[in-house]
């Protein structure tokens, strides 16, 4: 039940994540979300994307410094309440979020919230007696 | 003001002075120290055999890593009970180069020192405030014992601090400044964000060392402070400060001959070179006790002159410094080989073994950025890993160098690869007119 994201080094000059985009757009690798973190100095650009293992891949050897990490994707219903159900539930199981995203599914209205947690078997564990609805791989990336 | 007669030997007079002191050298460092010993018995000269000044082209020359390989104490001719001070200066990889000085090897180089005050200009009515470095550093305690000696006023302030350095100068009335060239740099420009003027300041003379100084640095030193800019020359192993200085004339740096004993060589070859030809100077101690130096490769490139200068010195002159027949740096006075920068970041796992350092100035204070590639994607997952990665380069490196470093990551291959030597030290602190 985990989705897998791939994080990518990318450092402060012009032109770098536009040569991400150009290498996916060139292997028909679709991005469902992403997210950039980054200072003055340099960025990390975390994607989920319909083929992970080809996306990583084909950035590795394009020169990225690429890396790959288990997720947890919720579907977070369009009302209030709904983040901070999940996200109490982690935090009385004392799991620490390292970082979090949401984008808008493609079937319903609800939200995907994408969770970084520092252990995601005992995150996925406790979200699964609440009824949150966790997705799978197709649920988010479609395939 | 001339501060020593040797300064103003005739050429005959310098000549034998020099021969009585290299012999008496050689007899030492072949008795005393069992590594001049091997060097001599392979290279089959006898001590007895060095009869001419010209003789000590025969000899082996002494290099930076020969004083590393026996570090700490190797190289001294002296035993310990005889040493009274030690100075260091950093080394090409972790070890660091170590000297030592006798009684008679301080007072001998404090003379050497006053006469750069001297030259300069410096007399018993000036105070002179010392922002070098003390401490290891031979710059500091060199000039200070000096400028001492000459009578002048000293004011011990150390680096640094520059807010502080100028309250001191105007509250005192300053009259001489002890610092690297950048650094005054520098000063001048916390003076304008201080709103200190030049004429709130009694400064005339700068005495300037520790790095090279270019033309154009000069010229800006006297727009700002219309003081007189002497540059200075020296180096740990053969002594620190006193090596040579500029007079009043701005035409070459004097050196102190009848105790340094210099040559001009090609730094491909090693062959000795022509007067008057631009090659790699290299040094020979004639009194030194402590930790003689027998044709010591600088690495300096600069050119000699006999002539006598107008200011009624003879000894000779060398130009100031043009460049280095290596890849050393210097970075706010520190000593910086690449190869140093190199071996920290082989411990350091998560980046690939291309690397480039950029240096550049910054309200005249050199700046060394250190690029290196991040070939490990591990440490993307969480972004403090990232955070850690530079801090931990840059702690290495001020552990190792003693200086800040700028650390920036890049992605794989990014750093120019060539076939032969790569370029890995981009200078850009010249490019632009200051």
């Amino acid at each position: 039940m985990f989705v897998k994201q791939i994080s990518v080094f990318l450092e402060n000059k012009s032109g770098r994540l536009a040569e991400v985009t150009r290498t996916l757009k060139e292997h028909q690798i679709d991005i469902r979300a992403l997210y950039i973190a980054d200072t003055t100095e340099y960025g990390i650009l975390r994607m989920i994307v319909d083929q992970p293992e080809k996306a990583q891949d084909v950035l590795t050897k394009t020169g990225f410094t690429v890396s790959s990490t288990r997720v947890i994707a919720l579907a977070i219903a369009d009302r209030p309440g709904t983040l901070d159900e999940a996200l109490e539930t982690l935090s009385s199981g004392s799991i620490s979020v390292d970082y979090l995203y949401a984008f808008v599914g493609r079937s319903s209205d609800d939200a995907i919230v994408i969770i970084r947690v520092e252990n995601p078997e005992l995150a996925l564990e406790r979200l699964n007696q609440t009824g949150i609805r966790v997705l799978d791989c197709r649920e988010v990336y479609g395939t | 003001m001339i501060w020593s007669s040797a300064e103003q030997l005739s050429r005959s007079e310098m000549e034998r002075i020099q021969l009585d002191r290299l012999r008496a050298t050689i007899e030492r460092i072949y008795h005393q120290v069992p590594f001049y010993r091997a060097r001599l018995d392979e290279a089959g000269i006898k001590p007895e055999s060095v009869r001419h000044l010209q003789d000590l082209e025969r000899i082996p020359f002494t290099l930076k890593t020969d004083l590393r390989d026996h570090y700490p104490f190797g190289l001294f001719a002296e035993p310990l009970s005889r040493i009274v001070r030690f100075h260091s200066s950093s080394g090409t990889t972790g070890k660091p180069v170590v000297v030592g000085y006798t009684r008679q090897d301080m007072e001998n180089w404090t003379d050497c020192c006053a006469r750069v005050a001297a030259a300069a200009g410096v007399t018993e009515n000036d105070i002179a405030q010392i922002s070098f470095g003390y401490g290891l550093f031979t710059g500091g305690f060199g000039m200070h014992a000096g400028i001492e000696r000459l009578g002048a006023s000293v004011l011990p302030i150390s680096s640094g601090q520059s807010e502080r350095q100028l309250m001191f100068m105007q509250d005192f009335g300053t009259t001489v400044l002890v610092a690297t060239p950048s650094y005054i740099l520098h000063l001048t420009e916390v003076m304008q964000a201080e709103g200190v003027k030049s004429e709130d300041l009694r400064l005339r003379v700068g005495l300037f060392g520790g790095e090279g100084h270019t033309p154009e640095m000069r010229q800006l030193i006297m727009e700002r402070l219309s003081i007189i800019d002497t540059q200075n020359y020296g180096l740990t192993e053969i002594c620190g400060p006193g090596v040579s200085y500029e007079c009043l004339e701005h035409s070459g740096m004097h050196i102190n001959e009848d105790h340094i004993y210099p040559e001009i060589i090609d730094p491909d070859t090693g062959a000795v070179l022509p007067e008057g030809s631009e090659g790699e100077l290299v040094l020979t101690t004639l009194t030194k006790e402590g930790i003689p130096m027998i044709r010591y490769r600088t690495r300096d490139i600069t050119r000699l002159n006999r002539e006598p200068c107008r200011c009624g010195r003879t000894n000779v002159r060398m130009d100031l410094v043009r460049g280095r027949s290596d890849d050393m740096m210097v970075i706010r006075g520190v000593n910086v080989f690449p190869s140093q920068i190199e071996s920290v970041l082989m411990t350091i796992p998560g980046i690939g073994p291309h690397y480039q350092m950029i240096v550049t100035t910054e309200q005249f204070m050199d700046k060394l950025e250190v690029q290196v590639e991040l070939t490990d994607g591990e440490r993307l997952e969480r972004y403090a890993e990232l955070e850690h990665l530079t801090q931990e380069i840059r702690q290495k490196i001020r552990t190792t160098l003693q200086i800040g470093v700028k650390v920036t990551l890049l992605n794989p291959q990014t750093i120019q690869r060539t076939a032969g030597k790569s370029k890995r030290v981009i200078d850009r602190r010249h490019d632009k007119n200051f």
